[in-house]
């Protein structure tokens, strides 16, 4: 149910962006209108959720250590999972962030005979996760090309590395295969472990459609469906140059291409998918584990009822003076 | 503890990067419109048609060449007919090249511009006469 | 309750038990043995908590208050602004499912809803209707419920199968912490007064003698003395612990169960046997009579209240710092917690160890030490005469504590000492032990014997990979540096690993400790006979 309506959701984005070029001509619309409510959309909406995030204040210092803690000096501490300076967190994070250590970790537990439990290493989800990431990173910087008049040399490496194997005319490129390869093993396991089934929600499975959808279309585009680059380009130029060009020449799939990419652009902000921003102000991991060395000051620090010292001696005086015990006073 | 600072700097830091296209353009001097495309042998005999229309060549060039070398290599076919009943060779040199004869002017500049880099080049000789 | 417990064959017969409606349907079973009570309502007025009552959990009415679910929306809303944490968490989590099988809950119960993903999508799940516009237009298909008497309901029960020991928050990308969560959507349910009586009243008695069995000064003297007549018919040396006496070097701070229960009492004799032995000026407290701090399972606010008496104790007798015993949860709040909610403690001095000159410059803000910490550099300078064969009676693994391990990080410090005082030394397997080990079943103010059941089924994983020394290497002591556990594990392991018994890494160092002018020992700091004294005896 949630699946399909999540697919019935990008088909109907498709088909929105069909009808609307092929029958209605509505390609003002979609070349410029909505490109730039979805830009709009976007900035707006993650500074408004970044400063809400940062409005909100980190009252206790919880890492969560993974590793030795730095206390006596000749015992080694783990800089990276349990990090004691600044320099040290951003290692973890960057670990965290560029390699997905804590994913890295990940166990399968499996019951076997004698009532017992075992773990075995499962890296599975951290490679496609890894895969998946760093392709669309890759995928999203190759398009800058056009963007960017003239283009940085070392965008012509990138593309020139990523179309290495100089298969077919023009170069079937390998991180759209490791794409399109990731995102669908991200969506069968999705189906088919039951645990992850059970949990995953509709606004887990329309980004993965939607995502497969941009793809999709984009190699299609590239090998099956070629439209007029040069248009394409000066398109995008003049986007992002704020003087907006309808060429001709831009076949359909074109269209579905970067509607759904506005729609994701747009949806960004308000789904999931900020977790981009998250793991940064994430406080199990951004913190450095030296609250006992570097006091944390929380900002609203409760005033509370407390049991005075005084209060307890006044309370049991009898009993502190039977047990031989000192009172203050003396 | 107070971290709004570097809250707002790394967010900051982000936008400055995913802005990248904005900002490079307005420092670029690169040419936003794009190149004009210049051929400059309109007057060889008989040919005032390409093998295409205009807008099927922009977009599918590199299909059709790719499609003659593998004919040309692989079933000796050296004959094309275009749709209105002309016949070409299928030769990069000795039709493409003939007419669109200034490949620094015509291929390279689109190229250049959408950042395609054809390796038609690592085996055929680039035209000389009228560099 | 304990007759009708299954056979552990049958309980490690898990399976995962979706609801065929899916986990937005919030009915819960209180099924006997898997919750526990609500709490006694003069504990709760003790302490001035609001809306105390008398219910049932498996009453239909729990007697709420008419404005319960503005109560709840508006404490949400208020944290949400308050706790950075729980906004990001709530936010951010992609359901990965990375989680899922980490929690001990989980393993031994195939319950989905304990899967820390859906522990806290019960809590998302409102925070999305009612604080997000995705929530509030699309509803169920965003993943958005209702907050009911059912859900309300429905977090009691699961909010109590969380012992906050974030082994979840290891393994999640974002490190989403569920103790975060838990710990939150108690101070929640606390609000319309649904918190549990094994929190609440041991709170209420913390807050009022200084400890939480309620022990009062007689009785804390009563049992110091009484493990000082202990330990010199065991050693032949008479200690002299002093309390509530200013000026000393360091205030000793211990959990109360370490001067009550068993085993801990055992760690307890070997605390006073090292002190004394290095001749540390140190002092107990009978009204800071308690490091550990069930006011972290209740609210931030309650382990502020429960937590003051440390400094301010510390203040009163003018010590330079402050030495703290074995306890899990306990060093959570030290480590983590007290020098931000009651320090800063600048009335103290920086720790350094009279006998090595050591300065203990990680603790230089909080001034308080770990034993553990302490002990492991008397050892690494040669300052401590050690027979380990004493301990050869015992094969040793090393139970790492939650709190300890994932919110300190003090992992390398006991093992030291183990190794330095035992000869037989065993790992559990590596999966299952320092960052990545597992709770006990029934931290967090869990470990009663209303939901037995629950707890054993939570000390599954533990059980597990005990009894896999034990087959492996006959491993027959669990050492470990928490109360909790001291207090818990033994029925786990009667349970699962028969045969293994729980101890107090000190009471290792106690047995192993050569004392000068001690008589020769024929006993450990249990009473048992030594090894190779056995036959004599006979």
């Amino acid at each position: 149910m949630r699946i399909l309506f999540s697919l019935a959701a990008v088909l109907a984005l498709l088909l929105v962006a069909y009808v609307g070029v092929a029958a209605a001509g509505g390609s003002y619309f979609f070349l410029v209108v909505f490109p730039y409510l979805a830009l709009a959309a976007f900035f707006i909406g993650i500074i408004y959720r970044i400063l809400k995030w940062a409005g909100a204040p980190v009252p206790f210092h919880i890492p969560t250590t993974c590793g030795q803690q730095k206390s006596l000096g000749w015992i080694k501490p783990a800089k990276l999972e349990a990090p004691s300076t600044t320099w040290q967190v951003i290692g973890r994070m960057a670990l965290e962030i560029l390699l997905f250590r804590s994913l890295f970790r990940n166990t399968k537990a499996e019951r076997v005979p004698g009532e017992k439990v075992v773990y075995g290493s499962c890296k599975w989800l951290w490679a496609a996760g890894l895969a998946f990431h760093w392709s669309f990173l890759i995928v999203f910087i190759r398009h800058l090309r056009l963007f960017l008049e003239p283009i940085p040399q070392a965008m012509i490496w990138l593309e020139n590395l990523d179309g290495f194997f100089q298969v077919s005319v023009p170069g079937v490129l390998i991180t759209d295969i490791i794409l399109l390869s990731a995102i669908t093993f991200l969506f069968l396991r999705r189906i088919f472990s039951r645990q992850i089934r059970y949990i995953s929600l509709a606004a887990d499975y329309f980004p993965l459609f939607l995502i497969f959808g941009i793809a999709a279309t984009g190699v299609l585009m590239r090998h099956f469906f070629k439209v007029d680059l040069k248009a394409v380009k000066q398109f995008a130029i003049g986007l992002v140059s704020f003087s907006p060009l309808q060429p001709e020449g831009l076949g359909i799939i074109f269209y579905l291409h970067i509607f759904l990419v506005f729609v994701l652009i747009a949806y960004f902000p308000f789904s999931k998918l900020m977790h981009i921003g998250g793991i940064f102000l994430s406080p199990t991991r951004n913190l450095a584990n030296n609250s006992r060395a570097v006091r944390h000051i929380n900002l609203w620090n409760p005033k509370v009822k407390m049991h005075s010292y005084q209060e307890w001696e006044d309370e049991f005086h009898d009993l502190i003076i039977g047990a031989g015990l000192p009172l203050d006073k003396e | 503890m107070n971290d709004r600072g570097k809250i707002v700097a790394g967010l900051i830091i982000f936008l400055v990067l995913i802005t990248t296209p904005i900002w490079m353009n307005l420092v670029a001097e690169g040419d936003a419109e794009g190149p004009e495309i210049e051929i400059l042998t309109k007057d060889v005999p008989g040919q005032d048609k390409c093998v295409k229309s205009k807008t099927e060549m922009a977009a599918q060039h590199m299909d059709l060449l790719n499609t003659w070398r593998d004919e040309v290599v692989r079933s000796k076919a050296r004959v094309y007919q275009t749709a209105d009943g002309r016949y070409y060779a299928k030769s990069l040199t000795h039709t493409c090249l003939k007419c669109h004869s200034n490949k620094d002017k015509f291929c390279d500049r689109c190229h250049i511009y959408v950042g395609v880099n054809p390796y038609c080049w690592d085996c055929h000789n680039e035209p000389k006469e009228f560099k | 309750m304990a007759e009708k417990l299954p056979k552990p064959s049958e309980m490690a017969q898990v399976e995962f038990k979706p609801q065929p409606q899916g986990w937005m349907d919030p009915k819960v079973q209180f099924h006997k043995g898997t919750f526990n009570y609500g709490f006694n309502p003069r504990s709760a007025e003790y302490l001035d908590l609001p809306n105390p009552r008398k219910w049932n959990p498996t009453a239909e009415d729990w007697h709420l208050p008419p404005n319960w679910k503005e109560i709840i929306l508006d404490g949400l809303r208020d944290r949400l602004q308050r706790f950075r944490s729980l906004q990001v968490f709530m936010d951010i989590c992609v359901r990965c499912g990375a989680c899922a099988d980490k929690c001990h809950y989980f393993i031994g119960s195939g319950d989905p809803k304990n899967m820390p993903v859906l522990r806290a999508e019960l809590l998302r799940s409102v925070y999305r209707k009612d604080f997000t516009t995705a929530g509030k237009l699309m509803g169920k298909m965003a993943g958005a419920r209702e907050l009911t008497v059912d859900v309300l309901k429905e977090w009691f029960y699961y909010f109590h199968q969380c012992t906050e020991c974030r082994r979840c928050s290891v393994f999640c990308p974002y490190g989403i912490d569920t103790a975060e969560i838990t710990i939150i959507a108690r101070e929640l349910l606390n609000l319309v007064g649904l918190g549990i009586d094994w929190i609440v009243t041991p709170a209420a008695n913390c807050f009022r003698t200084g400890n939480h069995l309620g022990i009062q000064p007689h009785g804390f003297k009563d049992s110091v003395e009484f493990a000082v007549d202990d330990l010199e018919e065991i050693t032949g040396v008479r200690v002299e612990p002093s309390i509530n006496r200013k000026g000393a070097e360091a205030l000793f701070v211990m959990p109360s169960a370490d001067y009550f229960g068993d085993p801990h009492y055992f760690g307890f004799l070997g605390y006073l046997a090292l002190l004394h032995e290095v001749g540390l000026d140190y002092t107990f407290s009978a009204f800071a009579s308690e490091g550990g701090n069930f006011g972290l399972f209740h609210s931030n606010e309650m382990m502020k209240r429960l937590n003051a008496k440390i400094y301010e104790e510390a203040k009163r007798l003018k010590v330079k710092w402050i030495l703290g015993g074995e306890c899990g949860h306990m060093w959570r709040v030290l480590h983590q917690y007290m020098d931000t909610m009651n320090g800063p403690a600048d009335f103290l001095e920086v720790p350094r160890s009279p006998i090595t000159g050591t300065v203990f410059d990680n603790a230089r803000s909080t001034k308080m030490v770990h034993i553990c910490e302490f002990t492991a550099d008397l050892l690494y300078h040669n300052k401590l005469k050690i027979d380990p064969s004493r301990n050869d009676d015992f094969r040793v693994t090393f139970h790492d504590s939650c709190n300890t391990a994932r919110a300190m990080g003090i992992l390398e410090e006991p093992r030291y000492i183990i190794n330095k005082v035992c000869n037989y030394f065993y790992e559990m397997p590596e999966n299952t032990i320092r960052e990545q080990t597992f709770c006990c079943g029934s931290g967090s103010g869990l470990g009663t014997d209303e939901n037995l059941e629950m707890r054993l089924r939570g000390g599954l994983p533990r059980g597990s990979a005990v009894k896999f020394v034990r087959e492996k290497h006959n491993v027959n002591t669990l050492a470990c540096i928490c109360a909790i556990d001291k207090a818990t594990l033994p029925a786990v392991m009667d349970y699962w690993a028969p045969g293994v018994q729980v101890c107090g890494v000190h009471e290792l160092v106690g047995n192993a400790l050569i004392m000068r002018g001690e008589k020769a020992r024929a006993t450990n700091l249990r009473g048992e006979p030594l090894p190779g004294k056995e036959q004599t005896d006979e």
